[in-house]
């Protein structure tokens, strides 16, 4: 009897702890559900979402995760639980991209993008019967026809995987950009005046940026700050600066092994960041600086120059709306070639291949990048919007980021990828070389020796997958 | 007939004894014996964590682990923290719970006081500490030039020289708090007759101290170490907030290591293969630490 009893408990015991934290109640339950890290957007999404579920009586739930990192691991973690939601966004490399892509987690949109199917009628009527319609600005008919012609060309390019990419990948377009990004030099127009520089003559050659580095330092003034304790914003310099030098083809001859980091190109790269901190251009402390810190000195005018991307304008008006600076692209250093800058795709969204919703997940991505949706996201935001028809109404300042996002390029885009320990060495040796440890040339070759370690690897994997197969 | 009546008894109890102690063994067995058995399994695959594919390397990924200089660098960086915290840190949580163990005025206040930057979440810690060691606009070389000491302001976290220690300072800063409150509630049960009585025998307070509070306290004390060691080794908010493993690789720690392998390579049985030496090496040192308090006891 005791035992009977016993059970009876162990067995409530087990299905109140597996069953118990479960919610049964599904009346709320959300039709689609969309994962993101982006705080700054939440407030703007939530309103989206309220939008469209009176428009179309589709309930989508925004879910945010933050930071970026933990957002990171848990995309990751449901991953590999298979629970992942309809909708998310993914922070990672083009080879983590294509790794989701070939487990199945995300859906090939290329025959939605190019018109060959036709929206989901019923969500088409919904809009219609809403008065949705008639607000569109251009022909409604043909953007549903041409998806991908209401985006920048460059904001599609990070989601796109072409033909014969190195992945293996089925070529297609995997995804939604939300907004777009570019990353260039800022500079304060009242230091400028302070330092006795004409705020309207920015530099535009790198002898003109060191010059004036100079003539702020002399006035007491610190140059360059930006968060290059987060290791990638180095790269982003680093790898403006690479194009410009030697080149695009250079430097994807670099990425496949044909060219080594000990090139005389390279070294002039890694010389730029020696010539900055030995001219006293770069802000106190900028190796160990996040992003966050760097941006705070900038906007409290205590910097004349930030390296920083388009979404600082919604940051700097956050934390000093008098602030009175513009964007410029990065200085040249060589005239020939020209000057690509970071940028394309800011947040792209996903669709989930296993999606239950996944039409449904498809109608409301395109709402969301139409007009009215795209010009509300980038006015409560201060972000450049993907959908290029909604610049009319954009600040001045994003203006100047906008304007040049035919000139961006991105890792993702290109037809090689870097391994990420050769990335890891060579931005945290730009900070060695920059805090005085190590030399340009002593960097160079261990980056070039990681490189060649690296491909060893590789090569010996590739042997033994041969063989097991 | 009565053997067996006896036998049946004694099955029955045995297993009802068993059933007690089956949901624990469950959950024990769910939430660690298995994850770690699957951290083993994964450590000897080259997986990206993401793809269905994985490759068996066998040993390879643990080959790596030892000869990557990096990762028994980040070793050496959490160890040298934790010899700060091992010392510095419990030196004075012991020395504010022998304080406040006297009973002085305002001892609650104290004791609310110092369990707070314990408490207080890691990142914003490092934000704080971020201004206070900012080399632009800090408090801290603000008050050293205050001090006709300017000669010495620098960009603290920037500076090799510096940036560990001052990740240390700051952990120490945060947990000096939880020691201090194990330790006082460790003097606390120390019998109050057993000082009584070593006064009454003639003993001063250092002879106290070494006499009667020491010996009593090891268990404590032990504790207290592995609970430094185990935390401090394991440090990666602080550091996350404050230098990003940087300048260069100076202060790196095991957690960044593992987490860049993971999250930065998409090298997840590398990632796993490092976690398992690290948990060896903590391991060890646990025990190490619980060999020596024994030995401490018996003398």
């Amino acid at each position: 009897m005791k035992v009977r009893i016993l059970s009876v408990f162990v067995f409530l015991f087990f299905a109140l702890t597996i069953f118990g934290c479960g919610n049964s109640d599904t009346k709320g339950k959300p039709d689609l559900v969309l994962w993101h890290w982006m705080t700054d957007r939440e407030e703007a999404f939530l309103e989206l979402a309220k939008r469209y579920e009176e428009e179309t009586g589709i309930k989508v739930s925004f879910e945010l995760y933050a930071p970026s990192d933990a957002y990171s691991q848990k995309v990751r973690a449901s991953a590999q639980t298979g629970t992942l939601p309809d909708i998310y966004g993914l922070l990672a490399e083009k080879r983590d991209y294509a790794a989701f892509i070939k487990a199945g987690h995300i859906t090939d949109l290329s025959d939605y993008m190019n018109g060959f199917i036709a929206t989901n009628k019923d969500d088409y009527a919904k809009l219609i019967k809403k008065g949705f319609i008639s607000d569109l600005t251009y022909d409604m008919e043909q953007k549903f026809k041409e998806w991908r012609r209401i985006f920048f060309k460059k904001a599609l390019e990070v989601n796109i995987f072409p033909e014969g990419n190195q992945w293996g990948v089925k070529p297609g377009i995997y995804g939604v950009p939300i907004d777009v990004t570019n990353i260039q030099m800022l500079y304060n127009k009242d230091l400028f005046k302070e330092a006795g520089l004409d705020p309207e003559k920015p530099p535009k050659t790198w002898e003109e940026f060191i010059e004036a580095g100079r003539t702020l330092k002399a006035a007491g003034i610190p140059g360059l700050v930006s968060g290059w304790g987060e290791i990638w914003m180095i790269d982003c310099f680093a790898s403006n600066y690479a194009m410009n030098i030697m080149g695009k083809d250079k430097v994807v001859a670099t990425i496949k092994g044909k060219v080594p980091y000990t090139d005389p190109d390279w070294l002039k790269v890694f010389h730029l960041f020696k010539e900055m901190a030995d001219e006293g251009i770069l802000a106190p402390g900028i190796v160990a600086m996040v992003n966050k810190s760097a941006e705070q000195t900038f906007a409290n005018n205590r910097a004349a120059f930030s390296f920083n991307g388009s979404w600082c304008v919604n940051v700097y008006r956050g934390m000093n709306p008098d602030l009175n600076y513009a964007a410029i692209p990065p200085p040249l250093v060589n005239k020939k070639n020209p000057m690509y800058i970071w940028g394309g795709a800011g947040a792209s969204f996903l669709i989930n291949e296993k999606s239950k919703a996944k039409e449904e997940a498809i109608s409301f991505l395109k709402w969301l990048t139409y007009e009215p949706q795209q010009a509300f996201l980038s006015s409560k935001t201060n972000n450049l919007p993907a959908n290029q028809k909604c610049l009319v109404d954009i600040p001045p300042i994003l203006a100047q980021f906008a304007d040049d996002m035919e000139i961006t390029t991105h890792p993702s885009i290109l037809p090689a990828s870097e391994y990420s320990q050769v990335i890891e060495f060579f931005n945290k040796g730009i900070q060695s070389i920059i805090i005085g440890e190590k030399t340009p040339e002593e960097v160079a070759a261990k980056v070039q020796e990681v490189k060649e370690r690296r491909m060893e690897w590789t090569k010996k994997r590739e042997a033994r997958k041969k063989q097991n197969n | 007939m009565k053997l067996k009546t006896d036998n049946n008894i004694l099955l029955k109890d045995t297993l009802q004894n068993y059933l007690f102690v089956l949901p624990a063994l469950i959950l024990f067995a769910t939430f660690y014996i298995y994850p770690v058995y699957k951290v083993f399994e994964l450590s000897l695959f080259e997986y990206d964590g993401i793809s269905p594919q994985k490759y068996f390397v066998g040993l390879g990924n643990f080959k790596d682990a030892l000869g990557n200089s990096i990762w028994w660098h980040s070793m050496r960086n959490a160890g040298y923290i934790t010899f700060l915290a091992l010392t510095f840190q419990n030196a004075l949580a012991l020395l504010l719970a022998l304080i406040v163990d006297r009973d002085i005025k305002g001892g609650r206040f104290y004791r609310i006081v110092f369990y707070l930057p314990p408490v207080l979440s890691g990142i914003v810690i490092g934000l704080i500490w971020n201004w206070i060691y900012d080399g632009n606009y800090g408090l801290l070389n603000h008050w050293l030039s205050a001090l006709g000491l300017g000669k010495l302001a620098r960009a603290w976290l920037a500076d090799p020289k510096t940036a560990l220690t001052c990740v240390g300072i700051i952990h120490m800063w945060r947990g000096f708090g939880w020691g201090f409150i194990i330790l006082l509630a460790g003097l606390q049960n120390i019998p109050r007759e057993l000082y009584e009585a070593a006064r009454i025998d003639g003993a001063n307070s250092r002879g106290i101290f070494t006499r009667v509070t020491v010996p009593l306290m090891i268990p404590v004390f032990v504790l207290v170490m592995i609970l430094t060691v185990l935390g401090t080794m394991q440090i990666y908010d602080l550091i996350v907030a404050t230098t990003g493993g940087g300048p260069g690789y100076h202060t790196e720690v095991p957690i960044t290591r593992i987490l860049a392998a993971m999250i930065g390579s998409s090298r997840f049985g590398y990632a796993c293969s490092l976690g398992l030496i690290f948990g060896v090496v903590l391991l060890i040192v646990s025990m190490i630490q619980l060999k020596l308090s024994k030995l401490l006891k018996q003398t």
